[in-house]
């Protein structure tokens, strides 16, 4: 309330200090300047906390009690990366935020270039958030994925994030242009050891050009005991296609930030997901959308259920320029909450500065219908198992709107695992 | 079609910029010395005479504020106010205190008829049916000038009186109740408020007790480079029932003017408020100059078990309008409603919305809130929706509707939802679009010209919320709210 008071810094805050000066140090000459402008940028934030709009409802400040060390080099084994499962794919590996090539497999493939790069990211951000200043400040490594115009992909390309070690922390930088006309679909994992406490801060930068037909599927996977930051700024060209897909399982704090603008006339973009959290978890996703042409269309459907003292934040911002008329815009978010002591937060925004639009959002929360339990008791099934059966039918009509028949596989393959994981016994 | 060709002409009657309550009157009044400090507090309490605890409260809420800083998260874009370049306190030179409406200044009366707001109880007496009364308390500047059918009241024991009276007449109620709903630090404008409020009405309804009438209050600001503070307390005890209507209204002027009310509302057990509001506070002229800032802090509490709130709102007026009626459903099985119709056309900007605070077992509220924004406007539903652990069953339903009207206007909506309760079951929606081609050809094929069809098309639009309204204010606001978009289509 009175004259702001010099905030003290965190611990983390004075551990981030450290490891600057020391990356800074090592930073060649021609990346010194970004390196330096973007600290300038995250110290002039510092960690966001509460009273930060956009992270009102991740209080990052007191959740995030240590910065740990930037992980070095290291070669896990081949075994240690889930990726995909079994799935037949063009792997891309990335350990501790730097380009594994041994881990990945033959690039050789016709309209895809993959090129280690050192992780800083040419283009202007859309945003002006803390913690992607702090990961280009911190940056250890990075690729970038070109696809050519009118390349058709036919495996899908598989980007395995892996944070190798306890009490380290990774920070990759990842560019992907897309040329128009392309198709392709990309399966991105985020995972590291098992148990292992960590923090994994990710920027990626997607722009797609015209009438290209992209498909994104996010495994967030990581450990119980991590904390995952991913930032994604996407631009989409005209008559494009790109759907976007969350599957947020891991990791006791995880917040992913999309930043999407449509850049040309006629492009649809789907953004969904589904967060299963239970225990202490908390995730957040935020969402910018943001319509600065004409005639361009967005979705954003996503699913969440809640168990025991975990919290779902889920915060979208739909916005429509002047100059975008006859934009349809559709937000949707549902959310199950399984235990008196879990938790929703959600905050659908609309800010609309043109008139010819068609725009929507709506939010549901609550428990399971107590009408449809019964209806499956009534038929003999017992109530643990009809609450499961209940929960993956509320999170499969998200799931289903995929259309890579591989992709819906895997995803209720992933989710019937958390759901069964403690108590089912069969199907 | 006779509603519809009324509302045309009434449009038609009045120039775009023509505010129709523009007019100043002209009386002399007594003026405190320019800005804020604490010999201004204690100036503003002697002239109420009142008691030292009020002082007291009132220099302690001074404090406090000084040491505040002014809110900005607000989607509103405003110069700095100088608070120091304010008269707190302004009041129509009196002649030793009115005793009964004959007293009041002539000027004043006048200038209420013109307001369309009758003062003189004779008339309504001796005429119509008496079903349609509605007691009024008119507040001029700083100051209570008339509280009519206060006797006709006092008969079923409700207490309908300026607060400044009720301060010295029944300090107990106001001393349990002033400032326990909006605490006196709650925000800045709520705490300058406390430092400095001058008048607004005080309701008090005795357990068991159905008013016998509509209760209203009509705010208008006279004055230039005054700001009003009203503050208003309305109590329902037990198992009581009022509705209560506010309507507002100022001399159109170049600068702008500050007006920083506190609402606070009590419901106790089983009893039933209903707060209806039209503003219509000038809205700054064609080009965004002047107009009132509107800056108002209104939360009911439904203290006790089984009690219900509800807030209607039509908001044409203000340059600016920050305002959000809330609810604190705390009673078990309590209620909290809000319906609200703004309208934004011109530069005007409004941040408005609600709270609805589930604490309580098997609370329920609902929201239906619709906007609709024209000219240059910027219109913005801010509301939240909460359930704490305890608030079991809590239910929610808030429907949030835009309609924009012209391509240089903005429409948005930031709702916040918290549960924190599995049993809570909240669902909200939130539509924007504009009128489509579909429905204006569908009209216009019937003969209906083009201000027609949007007149019949936006009064659809808002009809959820004008049910809700009292009768009286129902055919008034409809109207009003044509007049508001007048200029706004072509």
């Amino acid at each position: 309330m009175n004259a702001p008071a010099k905030i003290q810094e965190t611990k983390a805050e004075q551990s981030l200090n450290a490891q600057f000066d020391a990356i800074f140090a090592q930073t060649t000459q021609e990346n010194a300047n970004q390196r330096k402008q973007a600290w300038d940028a995250f110290k002039a934030k510092g960690i966001p906390h509460r009273r930060v709009e956009e992270w009102h409802y991740t209080d990052l400040r007191t959740k995030m009690n240590d910065a740990f060390a930037l992980a070095s080099k290291t070669a896990p084994k081949a075994e240690a990366l889930k990726g995909a499962g079994d799935l037949k794919t063009h792997r891309i590996a990335i350990v501790n935020g730097r380009y594994a090539p041994d881990l990945s497999s033959d690039q050789d493939v016709a309209g895809l270039s993959i090129a280690q790069t050192n992780g800083f990211l040419a283009a202007q951000l859309g945003t002006d958030d803390a913690m992607a200043h702090l990961n280009q400040a911190l940056v250890q490594g990075g690729i970038s994925i070109k696809i050519d115009a009118n390349a058709k992909i036919e495996l899908p390309i598989e980007i395995v994030r892996y944070t190798d070690g306890s009490q380290v922390s990774s920070y990759a930088g990842t560019a992907v242009e897309i040329g128009s006309g392309a198709k392709a679909l990309i399966i991105e994992s985020f995972e590291g050891d098992a148990d292992a406490a960590y923090q994994s801060n990710a920027l990626t930068e997607i722009k797609v050009g015209d009438k290209a037909d992209v498909h994104w599927l996010k495994l967030q996977v990581e450990s119980a005991k991590a904390q995952h930051i991913e930032t994604l700024s996407m631009e989409l060209g005209a008559e494009t296609n790109f759907q976007h897909f969350i599957y947020n399982e891991g990791a006791s704090l995880s917040r992913a930030q999309l930043f999407l603008e449509f850049k040309g006339e006629g492009t649809h973009a789907g953004l969904r997901g589904t967060s299963l959290l239970k225990d202490n978890q908390h995730a957040d996703i935020t969402l910018f959308v943001k319509h600065a042409v004409p005639g361009c269309e967005s979705r954003e459907y996503y699913r969440s259920v809640v168990d025991d003292k975990a919290r779902a934040v889920f915060q979208g911002k739909i916005i429509v320029e002047q100059a975008a008329q006859k934009t349809d815009g559709q937000m949707m978010i549902k959310t199950l909450l399984l235990s008196d002591t879990a938790e929703i937060n959600a905050k659908p925004e609309l800010e609309i500065f043109a008139d010819d639009v068609q725009c929507a959002h709506g939010s549901t929360t609550g428990d399971i219908d107590e009408d449809l339990l019964f209806y499956l008791m009534a038929r003999g099934i017992p109530e643990a198992q009809a609450r499961k059966i209940l929960v993956l039918a509320f999170l499969s009509e998200a799931i289903e709107e995929f259309e890579e028949e591989q992709c819906v596989e895997l995803l209720e393959a992933m989710t019937r695992s958390w759901l069964h994981a403690d108590d089912m016994v069969s199907e | 079609m006779a509603a519809v060709q009324e509302t045309i002409d009434q449009v038609k009657a009045i120039d775009v910029d023509q505010y129709k309550y523009g007019f100043v009157t002209d009386i002399e009044s007594e003026l405190a010395p320019k800005g804020l400090n604490e010999d201004i507090v204690a100036y503003i309490s002697a002239k109420k005479d009142e008691p030292e605890w009020m002082l007291n409260w009132r220099l302690e809420a001074f404090r406090r504020w000084k040491t505040m800083e002014e809110p900005t998260w607000a989607r509103v874009d405003y110069p700095k106010i100088d608070f120091e370049d304010l008269h707190y306190y302004a009041a129509p030179k009196k002649r030793e205190g009115p005793k009964s409406l004959d007293e009041v200044d002539p000027e004043i009366l006048e200038t209420y008829k013109k307001l369309g707001i009758p003062l003189s109880e004779q008339e309504i007496l001796a005429g119509v049916a008496p079903e349609n009364r509605v007691a009024v308390d008119a507040v001029f500047d700083s100051v209570s000038v008339a509280t009519t059918f206060k006797e006709e009241l006092a008969k079923a024991g409700v207490i309908f009186c300026p607060i400044s009276e009720a301060i010295r007449e029944h300090p107990e109620l106001v001393q349990k109740y002033l400032g326990s709903v909006v605490p006196v630090s709650d925000n800045f404008y709520a705490t300058l408020n406390s430092a400095v409020f001058s008048d607004g009405s005080f309701v008090y309804i005795p357990p068991g007790v159905r008013c016998p009438m509509e209760l209203s209050t009509y705010f208008r600001i006279n004055e230039p480079n005054t700001g009003q503070f009203e503050r208003t307390l309305i109590i329902a005890d037990k198992g009581s029932y009022v509705s209560y209507l506010e309507g507002c209204t100022a001399p159109q002027r170049d600068e702008n003017q500050l007006h920083a009310a506190v609402v606070e509302l009590v419901a106790l057990e089983d009893a039933q408020i209903k707060y209806s509001t039209v503003q219509n506070w000038y809205p700054g002229d064609s080009e965004g100059k002047g107009g009132i800032y509107n800056f108002v802090t209104k939360r009911g509490d439904c203290r006790e078990k089984n009690s219900k709130i509800s807030w209607t709102q039509v908001e044409t007026g203000s340059a600016i309008t920050w305002k959000y009626p809330s609810c604190i459903l705390r009673g078990d099985n309590s209620q909290g409603e809000f319906y609200s119709i703004a309208i934004s056309n011109g530069h005007q900007q409004i941040d408005s919305g609600t709270k609805m605070i589930h604490l309580g077992k098997n609370t329920a509220s609902r929201i239906i809130s619709k906007g609709i924004s024209a000219g240059v406007s910027q219109n913005t539903y801010r509301g939240q929706v909460s359930a704490h652990r305890k608030a079991s069953n809590a239910r929610n339903f808030t429907q949030c509707d835009s309609l924009l009207i012209g391509d240089k206007c903005g429409a948005h909506t930031v709702p916040y939802i918290e549960s924190k309760n599995s049993s809570a079951v909240f669902e909200h929606e939130a539509t924007t679009s504009k009128i489509s081609d579909d429905q204006m050809f569908y009209c216009q094929a019937r003969g209906l010209d083009e201000e027609e069809a949007v007149a019949l098309i936006v009064n659809g639009f808002v009809r959820d919320v004008i049910q809700q309204l009292p009768m009286e204010f129902a055919v008034e606001a409809q109207k009003l709210i044509s007049i508001s978009l007048e200029g706004s289509v072509g």
